[in-house]
């Protein structure tokens, strides 16, 4: 499978046996990468690229919505909240439940998924820029009811967010504590990462296989014309409908992940600017193309991690005080980066073959 | 006191601001088919500018009349403004006229993202609050209370509604817009500067955006960087139900979301048994809009229907 993907990707296509090594290098590197990150920086770095993965299959739920089907959703995150908190709510002292991994994930997708729906059904009909709108306000009540369901009856216990969530736990292995396998000793970032990253593989082939299937080039006809595809016999309601449903059961599972991984959830955790920054990775990596938008995900994940230790050393030598915080420059070149990318760079970083050879040779039709 | 009338005269003097950021959205949609979402960053930075000015002018002790130092400062706001709006369009919206839909609206996320955080370095996270120079009198009104700040923000919205009107209908520079919004390529043909038109749309837009922030954060007396993209959020909700593209739609729009907003704040707790309380009011708002856009797409007002998507 992997092999696939690779030659998907055009990465290695030099020798018959070369698909073969690069996959068996790509493969060991993946592997040993956490232990050479806690060996060449420290460990926090392992936690950083647990939650790029995290990111990376968040923003491949998105693209399914924004980059396969041209719907815009600058709402997603309200999906990944509602997995988060469906995981919260299962498996924590707060209601006094503690479901099974295997039972909550799959609750977390349906949750999502039926969010999904629920907001895809009336506002699929509408175009574009309404759609933009009404899924950045839908985002908005989702978090002002997870802040505000803690009185009369304590749901979401308010602003204060849900705690002591349940680790992972599989084959009565805590994924918190630090195990020891076949005399390696595996600390839980070190579990998180291999599992993450087993979830983000499956993720991106799940995602290649449906850009390729019928469901996805329908996706992409209603993408490039509704109309037209509406006049070859695509039920454009129901396939719409179906992006929504893929890309929030995505978000789902990546929010009961986050749940489970950072053993707290707050409403603060899931506003306007996180869904902007999951739209940022789809767009800078290339909307619609899954390997670029994997990319978008690592960079845009480990980006405020490496400002943190950068920006301020550097401003303090230029000026001699720290000006911008990282915080906030990480927000400036979010902002800079959807501007400077749509204008200079509309494929992304990383186009995917059909954009690009769009891109290059189109002659955009003149709006009347 | 009336508790009815009083909410509704705070749903108007809502409704009035509404309706003058509503203006700026639907005028802009109306030209060009695209939701500028950096409208509401225009209206904070507005209210913070204005906000800056007075303290400046305050500080200086040079002993102006009150009323004086508000005009100075909504000036002041709305050449800001009005510059901001022009640059907007020129830089981000003008070289995508002709990408697909989807690439001005990400470039004006990209916008509001960066005006929004601009503004916090400028002005920094804290509230403002608005320089007591004026002190409104409040007034006994059939029972309810309203300032006469309040009878100002509801008078001189109407006015400039009024204004734009006449604007639009009876002037040059109107019906070159009003033939823009119609058809571009034709308009051109007919010898109207196209990109002149839509800059000064946007530029006028920005102006009204200037007005409005300074009326808001008068009212509440407070202003701060994340103002703009609740109440840009709320006014394009007011500019859809009144029916996007059309000027009059906008005005009734806003006016009925201020309203809906503010007597559902005042009564919510009533009609669930306490269950909702008013912090859901920013709720109503995204309500109204799902609701319109699913029963009455066109909104209130609109007639034309797009076909293309």
């Amino acid at each position: 499978m992997v092999t696939r993907l690779l030659r998907h990707w055009n990465v290695l296509k030099v020798h018959r046996h070369a698909p073969w090594i690069g996959t068996a290098l790509v493969a060991v590197s993946l592997a040993i990468l956490p232990f050479a990150l806690e060996a060449g920086l420290s460990r926090t770095w392992v936690r950083i690229v647990d939650f790029a993965l995290l990111y990376a299959m968040l923003a491949m739920g998105l693209n399914i919505v924004v980059g396969f089907a041209g719907l815009l959703d600058l709402g997603y995150i309200a999906f990944y909240a509602v997995g988060a908190y469906s995981y919260a709510l299962l498996a924590s002292p707060h209601f006094g439940l503690h479901l099974p991994f295997w039972v909550l994930l799959p609750i977390g997708a349906l949750v999502a998924a039926f969010f999904g729906i629920l907001l895809g059904s009336p506002t699929l009909r509408l175009r574009g820029d309404y759609l933009a709108i009404v899924t950045l306000g839908f985002g908005e009540i989702i978090r002002i009811f997870l802040n505000n369901l803690n009185a009369p009856v304590n749901i979401t216990n308010g602003p204060q967010g849900v705690n002591r969530i349940d680790p992972i736990q599989l084959g009565g292995m805590d994924f918190t504590k630090t195990q020891e396998i076949l005399g390696i000793t595996f600390p839980g970032t070190h579990l998180h990462y291999y599992l993450f990253l087993l979830l983000t593989i499956l993720t991106i082939v799940i995602c290649i296989r449906l850009e390729d299937s019928r469901i996805g080039r329908a996706w992409i006809a209603i993408r490039e014309d509704e109309i037209a595809a509406q006049a070859m016999g695509i039920n454009t309601r129901n396939v719409k409908l179906l992006a929504f449903a893929m890309g929030a059961t995505f978000g789902g599972v990546a929010g009961g992940l986050f749940s489970a991984f950072q053993g707290f959830v707050s409403p603060e955790s899931f506003g306007l600017l996180e869904s902007i920054m999951v739209l940022c990775m789809v767009v800078l990596g290339g909307m619609g193309h899954v390997a670029g938008v994997v990319l978008g995900a690592l960079l845009l994940a480990t980006l405020p991690e490496v400002l943190r230790h950068t920006a301020s050393p550097v401003q303090q030598q230029i000026f001699g005080k720290v000006i911008l915080d990282p915080e906030s420059l990480r927000m400036l070149l979010f902002g800079l980066a959807l501007i400077l990318v749509m204008l200079l760079r509309p494929g992304g970083l990383w186009p995917s073959p059909i954009r690009r050879r769009e891109l290059t040779n189109a002659t955009a039709p003149a709006k009347v | 006191m009336d508790i009815f009338l009083q909410q509704v005269l705070n749903g108007l003097v809502l409704g009035s601001v509404y309706a003058l950021v509503a203006l700026g959205y639907t005028m802009v949609y109306g030209i060009l088919g695209l939701i500028n979402f950096a409208h509401g960053e225009v209206v904070m930075v507005g209210a913070l500018t204005a906000l800056s000015v007075m303290t400046g002018i305050t500080s200086l002790g040079l002993g102006l009349p009150g009323p004086l130092v508000v005009l100075l400062a909504l000036l002041v706001a709305m050449a800001v403004c009005m510059a901001l709006g022009f640059s907007i369009e020129r830089v981000a919206y003008r070289p995508l006229r002709r990408a697909p839909r989807l690439a001005p609206l990400i470039t004006a996320i990209g916008v509001s993202i960066l005006l929004q955080n601009i503004a916090m370095l400028v002005w920094g996270r804290r509230y403002h609050t608005f320089p007591s120079i004026i002190t409104p009198t409040p007034h006994n009104f059939l029972g309810a209370t309203i300032t006469d700040l309040q009878v100002f923000i509801i008078v001189i919205s109407g006015l400039i509604m009024g204004g734009l009107l006449l604007l639009v209908h009876y002037t040059r520079l109107g019906r070159a817009m009003r033939a823009t919004s119609e058809n571009q390529i034709v308009a051109g043909l007919m010898g109207v500067n196209v990109n002149k038109i839509i800059a000064a749309t946007f530029v006028i837009g920005s102006a009204l955006a200037a007005v409005a922030g300074v009326l808001v954060s008068a009212n509440y007396s407070i202003a701060h960087y994340y103002m703009g993209f609740m109440l840009g959020l709320k006014a394009f909700t007011a500019a859809v139900l009144g029916g996007i593209g059309n000027l009059g739609g906008a005005m009734l729009g806003g006016l009925l979301l201020g309203l809906i907003e503010s007597i559902g704040a005042g009564y919510i707790g009533d009609l669930t048994g306490g269950f909702l309380g008013s912090h859901y009011q920013d709720v109503f708002a995204f309500v109204v809009l799902i609701a319109v856009l699913v029963f009455r797409p066109t909104g209130l007002m609109g007639e034309r229907v797009s076909e293309r998507a």
